[in-house]
């Protein structure tokens, strides 16, 4: 069956049935590579997208149930010509060894900001809390949340 | 022990042998001379090195990217021998259809071996580009300067390299003479790391990343412990689930394919449930784990022998530590896609050598080497070996059933956790005797490992795991392990301490009841951590300040620099001590004991009541020879301390009799974000040392450290990892 959706505000229809996890939509049917597999099991935060603004694990959301939703993925922040004041801070920092968490930081940073636009350090560890990275590259990520923080507050 | 003893001259026979086997390769001719890295097994220029029309010059590397910034730096290099920008540059890694085969991409080992090759090739073909142009202008080549890319007469004529056309058909000569140091422009700079912005931005940076037109989806069933063979399943219930293309049995191998990834992913559901197995040997007993190793066959090899005097009027110690099996814990389960068309198959893969894994696929499947290609797409780190040759070949296996449809196949979580070879339990027992002196008159040292590699080609059998659950089934070889100075489980086993008598015993133990292989460092994070933490043993009953008691054994002045530089960096205070809960300590390596030089200072906080530690900061001074990338350099010791702390706090595989019980991030918790120490590098850039690979360099010492400063805080000493609260509670009652 199809299922319309609404990712980074443009409404697309997929053949997928209502209780495929939003993650393989996103990836497979909308081609969006940001969004990982990293555990399917809500645990690791490498799949996180924003939900109507809140960072959600996409890998155990029903796509029938955001139908509604606005979605945002990290395609939906900005790109490798405009990135988003996170992306450049994330660059700016080498805030990445393998990459592969880096897509649930920047979401999870994301929702920080939105709510809390000058986090102190503690703010950025504990809403990072969820997301785990293995390469060990956390001061960075931190850094870069921290330095986005900053731009946004120069703008 | 039972199995006949390895000594080290049979070590060094073995050598000799390997020695033998390359003069007879037909590609090295008698009287070839010996090139510098991975230029003596891949010799021609054009191997490495082809200079474009348009100017632009690609670089062809056998070693691949794994997240730790090596095609950086190794553009680096070559940009900077080139005199090309480094925007001129395009990298080609890992591809058996292209690069140099340089074997794996292990053992912090790529910018001596690559690095080295492209250095020497890039400077050799400036110095042919500069031949031509002086041909060309008709003036001698020294009279013409070498910039971005072009050759510039005095008179103000140019010539680039794009119209140049060399010959490099040719075999290397390795005597053109690279650049000083002192001239670096590109090396030696904090270059930004080439593969970052894709990854920040959802750019197609990973294996499991690729769409190919057509692709599939596939997934793969395995038993519930290993060894266990398939009786029965319900393939027909399968495949009329939605989507289902195919079920692929192959006697106990099982996989799934399908139109769309939740399809397979439901089908793998519905074929676990109803899979019968008759189930494989039992599991070790986990409390009893320690004494299983140390009573199972071993080749034990003397090592590290030094003869001095037996001490009179010393006073003995001895201590026992053990390191648990722990998991390489990649964020991304393993992935790869395959595709056999026409009778060939590609897999791409992100295994750390597609040259060894094209060898196993080979041999798994039957094929001809000519008919396989291997093609390196990154993946998400994997700190050594984990999964990623064995979903390489499920791939394979799957597409082989389907001819001209690609398959990607990504294991799920529990399949990483479960199948991945783990780094292997280890025991560690030290004996010393401190003299009259305060110092150490005798050093006795033994360890108990497996193999610390068992990947593609490290044995004679077959090493993927699906083909030893084939209808006919192939065996791994006989196990090996590396010789010294490098070694295995007994790397840094030998301490680089100038003790003037001492003993090193390698227990090479033979089986293995728990499927291991090579993470992060193989044995030198055990070895460090047990050795450094006995030196503290040590300088304690000798009432000496472990530091001055380290540089007191201690004449190589590299490692004196490192020791002395962290000291100072952390405001190391002679003496001082923990006061209950907080406090610090000093572990210090040379990373295989001919790598880079590393010294942590690192604090704990330890809450008594509920036993958590916390490491908030520790602290790193750094010699790694010449510096390529500042950045690159500080970024890999960064993240090598923060994950050495994960291990030792929290890291270990859980399994019982029935089975491995690590299958996910609950059951095998690492270090999350609030938990991370701050961390402080100094680097010391030595310009005239030859550069040294540092991925690997700080775990040993980080462990140590973090060991060292857990009993300067209690006044407990705790010598089993890792130091969960469990352990703290008893430790501290």
């Amino acid at each position: 069956m199809a299922i319309n959706l609404k990712v980074n505000g443009v409404s697309r229809s997929v053949p997928a049935e209502p209780d495929t996890p939003l993650l393989y939509v996103l990836r497979n049917d909308l081609e969006l590579n940001g969004a990982k597999f990293g555990c399917g099991l809500a645990q690791c935060g490498a799949c996180t997208v924003l939900i109507d603004g809140k960072a959600m694990r996409s890998c155990v959301t029903p796509v029938g149930a955001v139908t509604t939703s606005e979605i945002t993925t990290i395609e939906g922040l900005g790109s490798l010509d405009k990135p988003h004041a996170l992306q450049q801070a994330f660059i700016a920092e080498q805030a990445a060894q393998c990459g592969y968490c880096i897509n649930g930081m920047i979401m999870s940073a994301k929702e920080l900001l939105d709510r809390n636009p000058r986090p102190s350090e503690p703010d950025v560890r504990a809403a990072l809390a969820g997301n785990l990275c293995r390469c060990g590259t956390h001061n960075r990520i931190i850094r870069a949340v921290l330095r986005a923080a900053q731009a946004n507050g120069r703008t | 022990m039972s199995a006949p003893a390895f000594n080290r001259r049979e070590f060094t026979a073995g050598l000799g042998a390997i020695v033998v086997a390359f003069s007879l390769d037909p590609k090295l001719a008698r009287g070839q001379e010996r090139l510098p890295g991975s230029l003596q097994t891949n010799r021609r220029l054009d191997g490495w090195i082809r200079i474009n029309a348009d100017g632009t010059a690609i670089i062809f590397t056998g070693k691949v990217e794994l997240g730790q910034g090596i095609l950086t730096a190794l553009a680096q290099i070559a940009a900077e021998e080139l005199d090309l920008p480094l925007s001129r540059i395009k990298m080609i890694s890992g591809d058996t259809g292209q690069t140099p085969n340089e074997g794996q991409t292990a053992g912090s080992q790529s910018i001596e071996n690559s690095g080295t090759a492209l250095r020497m090739a890039a400077a050799e073909v400036r110095a042919i580009l500069v031949d031509l142009a002086a041909k060309r202008l008709g003036l001698a080549a020294d009279q013409l300067t070498v910039a971005d890319g072009a050759i510039a007469a005095p008179d103000g004529r140019k010539v680039g390299y794009g119209d140049l056309n060399p010959d490099l058909d040719r075999e290397a000569s390795a005597k053109a003479s690279p650049k000083p140091p002192a001239a670096h422009k590109i090396v030696g700079k904090s270059i930004s790391r080439l593969d970052i912005p894709a990854k920040v931005t959802g750019g197609a940076a990973f294996v499991q990343d690729m769409r190919l037109p057509g692709m599939l989806h596939g997934r793969v069933v395995r038993p519930p412990r290993y060894g266990s063979k398939l009786d029965s399943v319900d393939e027909a219930a399968a495949k009329a689930m939605p989507g289902v293309v195919a079920v692929v049995r192959d006697g106990s191998f099982l996989g799934v394919v399908a139109e769309r990834e939740e399809q397979a992913i439901n089908a793998r559901a519905a074929l676990l449930k109803s899979a019968k197995w008759t189930l494989g040997p039992e599991l070790p007993d986990p409390a009893r784990l320690f004494d299983v190793i140390k009573s199972l066959p071993s080749k034990d090899a003397t090592i590290g022998v030094k003869e001095g005097a037996a001490p009179a009027n010393a006073r003995t110690f001895e201590a026992v530590y053990t390191k648990p099996y722990m998991a390489h814990a990649s964020i991304g389960p393993s992935c790869a896609v395959a595709e056999f068309k026409d009778g060939k198959m590609t897999v791409w893969t992100h295994s750390q050598g597609v040259f060894p894994l094209r060898a196993e696929l080979a041999k798994a499947l039957k094929m001809q080497i000519a008919a396989l290609r291997c093609v390196h797409v990154e993946g998400s780190g994997c700190y050594g070996h984990n999964g990623a040759d064995d979903v390489a070949v499920d791939a394979a296996l799957l597409a082989r059933a389907l001819p001209g449809r690609p398959v990607r196949l990504q294991w799920m979580r529990d399949d990483e956790f479960g199948w991945e070879p783990y780094g292997p339990a280890m025991v560690m027992r030290a004996k010393a005797a401190l003299g009259g002196d305060g110092k150490i008159a005798d050093w006795d040292y033994e360890v108990w490992s497996n193999t610390h590699s068992t990947r593609p080609q490290s044995t004679d059998g077959t090493n993927v795991l699906a083909a030893w659950y084939l209808a006919e089934p192939q065996k791994m070889g006989p196990p090996t392990s590396p010789p010294q100075p490098a070694g295995g489980g007994d790397r840094n086993a030998i301490p680089l301490y100038d003790f003037p008598r001492q003993r090193v015993i390698h227990h090479f133990v033979q089986d293995m009841p728990i499927r291991v292989s090579a993470l992060r460092t193989l044995g030198a994070y055990a070895n460090v951590f047990a050795l450094e933490s006995f030196m503290d043993e040590l300088a304690a009953a000798a009432g000496v300040d472990p530091i001055a008691f380290r540089l007191a054994h201690l004449n190589d002045p590299r490692a004196r620099a490192v020791i002395e530089a962290v000291a100072k960096k952390a405001r190391w205070a002679a003496g001082e001590k923990g006061d209950g809960t907080r406090g610090r300590g000093i572990g210090f390596a040379k990373y295989k004991n001919l790598a880079c030089y590393v010294a942590v200072v690192a604090e704990v906080e330890v809450d008594r009541g509920s036993g958590m530690v916390r490491v908030p900061h520790a602290v790193a001074a750094v010699d790694a020879g010449l510096i390529i990338n500042p950045d690159g350099l500080t970024s890999q010791i960064e993240g090598g301390i923060v994950q050495s702390v994960s291990w030792t706090l929290k890291e270990q595989v859980r399994f019982d009799q029935s089975g491995i019980l690590t299958r996910d991030w609950a059951s095998y918790p690492i270090l999350t974000m609030p938990e991370v120490p701050k961390v402080e590098v100094e680097l010391i850039n030595r310009p005239n040392e030859r550069p040294l690979g540092a991925g690997e360099g700080s775990q040993g010492p980080a462990v140590a450290a973090v060991a060292n400063a857990f009993a300067s805080a209690t006044g407990k000493r705790i010598r089993d990892l890792p130091l969960n609260p469990a352990r703290v509670k008893a430790a501290l009652t």
